[in-house]
Formats: structure tokens, C-alpha cells, sequence
């Protein structure tokens, strides 16, 4: 119904409409929302058995240069020169106000950094490493090659039947593997809670390798819908929601991903403000919420404590088909950060009770070995 | 005794003076898995177009407005533990909302299945 002529399709768009997706413009490409069976049920189908994502909208990108792993921690607080080959990390590009610019996966792979960012954030991210890393490395998209993720407990059952050394890869690790005969980068890593990999794949052979993913009966496509809502329940945040410029690493609870080194050293836009938010603790704290009864508070919606004072905002908000009740994510302060606290929600105007809850909301199933 | 329907999608059933409201098939396909019904309340008087209902499915929250004027008589109340009949039988037990109807005219307007039937083709091109 919305076909805009100025979004730009991924390579498996065919193979979408052939399965019945819901077409829908994300971040300017043209993604199946849902396929005919459903959020719900395609959600249920990943957590217990493979779902098959087409994420070839984000941005793949290869860094290159003398030392990559020291060029790029000027611009992210990530740990990269502590990546052995084959390892990757979970970093994020700040701002001079120690906000995030974009999260993103970082790879070392030897010789070069492979990195995957956001999609909408793409052309910004590009420009920004570019200019950040001029003289010292150089920044290439990778526009040939197609993104997908396999995820589920049947996921690497699936995987090793065209590829056996998937099967002992640690969980984010990095590996270039034949699938089937096709050359693909292959990371044990995903954005679902559940045990997985992401492929990367040559354009030219992605529709005719996820088609015959799709042959294998334990493995069915899964929408945009469903990545949402797998992803809220395993409590992991979305850029552009649960994160932003004005939101810092420390109050979005992502100091895990910032090593001692680096909190030490700094080196990185907005140190001084993420070191002292360190030190001091942040203002507000994103934190799980548990809405009571069964209406969703969706994003924006507005938290109050339970004297009806406005004191935060919902960043993600919706239904938890795995656990049958609404979930939501949202920033409070600090004194309301604790599991337990009870806080009210202004949902369409009425003010609803909700409390404060530990997340993830659904146990992450990673592969431990 | 038929369905009369909106371009919003919303069907209504008038016997006597009882408007039973709900919304289309098309609808709920549009909409997805239902999660959440917010009903009115009984007693409440609502003007035609004003919210009636909301309904929640997995990704969105969607209003459903009032084709007639009127009082709230009942409400489905068994949708709040069985949402899922909005999807199952959209177009009867899936309904939402009676109304005493204040003025029957209000329906005048609205299409009868064959020009419904016509609207949605016209969406589809």
C-alpha cells in the first residue's frame, strides 16, 4: 500500500513477496514487516526452533589501515584493541556529550575491522569514521554483499548441516565459512536473546542460500515485527528509541561494554562526562517495566511516580508473546531504578500502575560452549 | 437486518434500536495478532466519531471511532482474556461495543457489504 518510489530494496525483496511479507519502508528500504503467519507466531517460532531475518539494510563496513583496532577507539569506547582475531564487540559511537551517535558491532578480523551498523545511521556513521579516522584508516561499505540472521535453539543444528565448523564457534565470534559452496562471514551473534548467527552473504548468491534455509522445515521467515518484539524481551536496546544522542552508555546501563582501560584512559568523545557518570552515577537509568493488567504502554508513553509527578518517559513498549503480558522499557531516575519500585504509567490519559522489573524479560539463551 | 460498514472499517448490526459495533475481517488482517481491547464504559454517552475502543495488537495501538451517536448499553467484556476473537471473528464475537442508538440516521451514510466490498478492492489497487 505505501510504495514509495525513493525506497531502496534489499536483494531478497522478491523472495519477501514471494513469502507473502507485509511489505513495509524502514529506514529507507522497503522490509516485510510480518509474513502471513504472523508477529505473534513468528516470534514464538524463533524461541523455539530458527528464524530466518533479512538485516541487509544495515550498513556493513570494513576499516582498513596500518592499526585499525587503535585508529577507531578515538571515536568509540569500546575495547577493540583487546580483540584477538576472530573476536568482535558491541561498541557505539558517542558525541562530545558523552551521547550515542549509533551502536555497532565491531570484528577484528587481522587484517582489517568489520563493522555493522544501524541502517538509518549508516550514511552518518560513514561519514563520521571517515573524517575520524582520516591518515589513519580508511572506511569501506561492503554494497555487495546481503545481511541475514539465523537465530533460534535449532538455529546452529541448521547451520552445521551446510557448514560443520559453525557448530564449535564461540558466541561472538567471527569466522569466514562456506555455506553450501558461498563464501559468507559468519558471526555467532544476534539480536533475539537466543543462540544464532549472522551471515553475511555475496549479493548474487543470498536468495538462493536463504531459500534454502528456508527448505530446512525447522526454519521459517520472520519479520521486522517479530525482531522487535524478540529483542525487547531480551531486554536489548534499539538506536533511535532506547537510545540517542542525548543519552549517555552509563544511563542506558551499557557500562559492560566499556573495559576497565577504557574507562581508565578515556580517549574517546565525551570521556569526561561518561568518566564522571562513572564516578557520580547518571541522572536517570533505563530500566525494565512491567506494566499490570494487559494494556501496552507503547514508546513516549509518560511514567509517573505514584504521586502522579511526570519523572520519565517509556523507550520501547509492547506486548511479550513469549510471557503473555505487556513489556516495556523507559528511563527513570536513579531513585526509582530499583527492581520493585512501583511507578505509574499515563496510558491514553489514564494512569495506570506498572512496576520497575529486571531484565531481560526472557532468559538470553547465548551459546556458552 | 445487515451490516452496514465505514470507511474506518468498523461494522455495525442495528436490530431495533441496538447497534452492535465491531470492526471489519479486513480489518483485523490489517491489524495482526490482537493483544488488547480497551472497551467504553456502560452508561457512557458517545457522539459519532469519537473513540469507542482501542485496540492493541503486537506492534500498534488503533482507535476505533463510533459510527453512531449514542448510549453505551454493554461491552464485550470477554475480550479482555480472549483478545484473540477480534482476529478469530472479527464479525461477530468479536464485537466491541452495543449503543442505544439516538438517531437511526446516523447509518444512512454508511456502505452497505456490497460497497464495502467495492471500497476494499479500491485500497487494494
Amino acid at each position: 500500500m505505501s510504495e514509495n518510489t525513493s525506497t531502496k530494496k534489499t536483494v531478497l525483496y522478491d523472495l519477501h513477496v514471494e513469502l507473502g511479507a507485509k511489505m513495509v519502508p524502514f529506514a529507507g528500504y522497503d522490509m516485510p514487516v510480518q509474513y502471513p503467519e504472523g508477529i505473534l507466531n513468528e516470534h514464538l517460532y524463533t524461541r523455539s526452533s530458527a528464524g530466518l531475518f533479512d538485516v541487509s539494510h544495515m550498513g556493513q563496513l570494513v576499516i582498513s589501515g596500518e592499526n585499525p583496532a587503535a585508529a577507531i577507539e578515538k571515536l568509540i569506547p569500546g575495547d577493540i584493541q583487546a580483540l584477538s582475531n576472530g573476536e568482535m564487540r558491541y561498541s557505539f559511537l558517542t558525541n562530545e556529550q558523552g551521547g550515542i551517535l549509533d551502536d555497532l558491532i565491531v570484528t577484528q578480523r587481522g587484517e582489517d575491522l568489520f563493522v555493522v551498523v544501524n541502517a538509518a545511521c549508516k550514511e552518518q556513521d560513514i561519514a563520521l569514521l571517515t573524517k575520524g579516522l582520516a591518515g589513519a584508516a580508511t572506511v569501506t561499505e561492503l554494497t555487495d554483499r546481503a545481511l541475514v540472521a539465523l537465530q533460534g535453539p535449532k538455529a546452529a543444528a541448521v547451520l552445521t548441516k551446510y557448514a560443520a565448523e559453525v557448530a564449535s564457534m564461540p558466541f561472538m565470534g567471527y569466522r569466514e565459512v562456506e555455506i553450501d559452496g558461498v563464501p559468507c562471514f559468519v558471526t555467532r551473534s544476534g539480536y533475539t536473546g537466543e543462540d544464532g548467527f549472522e551471515i553475511s552473504i555475496p549479493n548474487s548468491q543470498a536468495d538462493a542460500l536463504c531459500r534454502k534455509l528456508l527448505n530446512n522445515s525447522e526454519v521459517k521467515p520472520i519479520g521486522l515485527g517479530a525482531r522487535d518484539s524478540l529483542r525487547l524481551e531480551a531486554g536489548l536496546c534499539l538506536y533511535g528509541h532506547d537510545l540517542n544522542e542525548k543519552t549517555t552508555p552509563i544511563s542506558a546501563g551499557l557500562i559492560w561494554a566499556i573495559s576497565k582501560r577504557r574507562r581508565e584512559e578515556g580517549g574517546f568523545p565525551g570521556a569526561d562526562i561518561i568518566q564522571a557518570e562513572i564516578a557520580n552515577k547518571p541522572a536517570m537509568k533505563r530500566v525494565g517495566i512491567l506494566p499490570e493488567g494487559r494494556a501496552p504502554a507503547r514508546e513516549h508513553t509518560e511514567i509517573t511516580d505514584e504521586a502522579g509527578n511526570v519523572i520519565g518517559e517509556i523507550t520501547s513498549g509492547g506486548f511479550s508473546p513469549s510471557l503473555g503480558v505487556p513489556i516495556a522499557m523507559g528511563y527513570v531516575p536513579l531513585d526509582f531504578s530499583t527492581i520493585g519500585t512501583k511507578i505509574n504509567l499515563l496510558v491514553r490519559g489514564k494512569s495506570r500502575p506498572a512496576v520497575v522489573a529486571k531484565m531481560p524479560f526472557v532468559e538470553q539463551r547465548y551459546y556458552r560452549g | 437486518m445487515s451490516y452496514k460498514f465505514t470507511e474506518d472499517h468498523e461494522w455495525v448490526l442495528l436490530e431495533g434500536e441496538v447497534a452492535t459495533i465491531g470492526i471489519s475481517d479486513y480489518a483485523q488482517g490489517q491489524l495482526g495478532d490482537v493483544v488488547y481491547v480497551e472497551v467504553p464504559t456502560i452508561g457512557d454517552e458517545i457522539t459519532k466519531g469519537d473513540e469507542l475502543a482501542v485496540v492493541e495488537s503486537v506492534k500498534a495501538a488503533s482507535e476505533v471511532y463510533s459510527p453512531v451517536s449514542g448510549e453505551i448499553i454493554d461491552v464485550n467484556s470477554e475480550l479482555e482474556g480472549a483478545p484473540t476473537k477480534v482476529n478469530e471473528d472479527a464479525m461477530d464475537s468479536g464485537w466491541f461495543a452495543k449503543i442505544k442508538v439516538s438517531n437511526s440516521s446516523d447509518l444512512d451514510d454508511l456502505m452497505d457489504e456490497a460497497a464495502y466490498k467495492a471500497f476494499l478492492q479500491g485500497l487494494d489497487e
